[in-house]
């Protein structure tokens, strides 16, 4: 049986560890090369790297930072941040991402994900969605690290992008983003259900119980999360232990 | 040292399989030349992306009669990963309807979600359950959790062909092998220690 993934997500402002509240308030939390030995060495289900300045900056990903940091991974590793291009995807997998996330562009270059994923599958397209509640309590969709609003709502959004060829959605809410209180598991409930690709949860873990919610309520495929695991003792073997004697299929 | 060409063909992670195989001890060569298919000791034909145009672009190459020669007559070992593998098929269905390189037998089909909330494509770890014993699993216990992101998959038409099973949409074919060639639908060069383990048994084949 295929096992949900515990995944560590990093994000990166040139070469520093960086994590914020609700895309705000970055910090330093570290060094990147530094965080990937270690996750090396504890074996972790998978990587998210997402450089959170190359869109805002208008530039392309870092690919020389990606191919050095590749060449420490022996496990799945997914790469974002600032994607425009078919090029740029193939770049990356070229340096070693085995998927590529498209986050803002997803909106502005109308045929970049349908090209891609056929081209280099729809497996390793990732689509990520960031996605914030208004003031009348509905979700919407951001870009640009969360500073544009789309006028988009995550399913139909997410069904559209899975027509395109998506083969994967890492789900972030900014609402939940850094503040450790838990995961949007109605949010993601609704979007696992609206499409038949794997969803990844993001934003707000704090505890094991947590992950442990948005898997079974919110029907995730996999949980991302980062300042549980920059700031808190709590490790991504620890939090598949506690999931597997709640029932949940894990990889150990 | 071990000479093992990885096939660029255009079609993905190279970097991955080459450095895994570096850390296998081995001397990997990434090349799209006939020359130095012919000097290779072990062949990985690597891959990510759709069957049609893998072997499109193989063929244009020319590379797809080297590859048969180095094989079929002077028995180097050989390892297809993930696409890689698909392609080792008689035919796929991915993109078209595509002559694969027809060394072992069997077509490549897409998954067919087998219940409600069965996601395509198949993304994650997932266990790899030896149909037979073979060298490439040398001290390694049937049953353990390799990485798969595909959404087509290879269906036999021997079943001596078959080296490992995976249950996802029923059980799938996730390891083939006849005499020399090999394939696998994971990624060893992704599965950490285990999958390392599985390259390094290739390259004492």
């Amino acid at each position: 049986m295929i096992k949900i993934r515990v995944i560590p997500t990093l994000l990166y402002k040139d070469f520093t560890l960086v994590k914020g509240v609700q895309f705000d308030s970055w910090r330093r939390v570290g060094s990147l090369l530094q965080a990937i030995k270690v996750y090396r060495l504890r074996e972790v289900d998978e990587l998210i790297f997402l450089d959170i300045s190359a869109t805002q900056e208008g530039r392309s990903p870092d690919f020389g930072l990606v191919d050095d940091f590749a060449d420490e991974c022996f496990m799945p590793l997914t790469v974002g941040g600032g994607v425009r291009r078919v090029e740029d995807v193939k770049t990356l997998l070229r340096c070693g991402a085995d998927k590529v996330a498209i986050n803002s562009a997803a909106f502005e270059e109308a045929d970049l994900i349908r090209e891609a994923a056929r081209r280099f599958g729809s497996q390793c397209i990732v689509v990520s969605i960031d996605v914030k509640r208004s003031t009348n309590g509905k979700h919407e969709v951001f870009t640009h690290s969360g500073t544009k609003l789309t006028g988009k709502e995550p399913c139909p959004f997410a069904k559209e992008v899975e027509k395109q060829g998506a083969g994967e959605i890492l789900l972030t809410s900014i609402d939940r983003d850094g503040t450790m209180e838990g995961y949007d598991s109605e949010l993601t409930q609704s979007v696992a259900d609206a499409v038949s690709i794997p969803v990844i949860a993001s934003g707000g873990a704090g505890s094991y119980d947590h992950m442990l919610e948005v898997l079974v309520k919110g029907k995730a495929s996999a949980v991302a999360a980062a300042s549980i695991y920059h700031f808190t003792q709590m490790t991504p073997l620890e939090a598949k232990h506690f999931l597997r004697e709640k029932g949940i299929q894990v990889r150990i | 040292m071990k000479k093992v060409a990885i096939i660029d063909y255009g079609m993905g992670n190279l970097d991955s399989v080459a450095r895994a195989i570096e850390e296998c001890r081995g001397e990997p060569v990434i090349t799209s030349k006939a020359e130095d298919l012919k000097l290779a000791n072990y062949i990985i034909l690597p891959g990510v992306g759709a069957f049609g145009d893998g072997m499109r672009n193989i063929r244009e190459l020319g590379l797809e009669r080297t590859i048969k020669e180095e094989v079929l007559q002077n028995d180097i070992p050989f390892l297809g990963i993930c696409l890689g593998m698909q392609l080792l098929a008689s035919r796929g269905y991915e993109d078209g309807d595509t002559t694969g390189l027809d060394l072992i037998s069997g077509e490549v089909i897409r998954f067919e979600p087998d219940g409600p909330g069965v996601k395509v494509p198949h993304i994650g770890w997932n266990e790899v359950v030896f149909e037979r014993p073979h060298l490439l699993f040398r001290d390694m216990p049937s049953g353990k959790d390799f990485y798969f992101a595909h959404s087509y998959h290879f269906v036999c038409k021997n079943r001596e062909d078959i080296l490992s099973l995976t249950p996802y949409c029923g059980n799938f074919v996730s390891a083939v092998n006849r005499k020399n060639v090999s394939g696998v639908q994971f990624h060893p060069e992704k599965s950490l220690q285990l999958g390392l383990k599985l390259l390094g048994n290739f390259l004492s084949l």
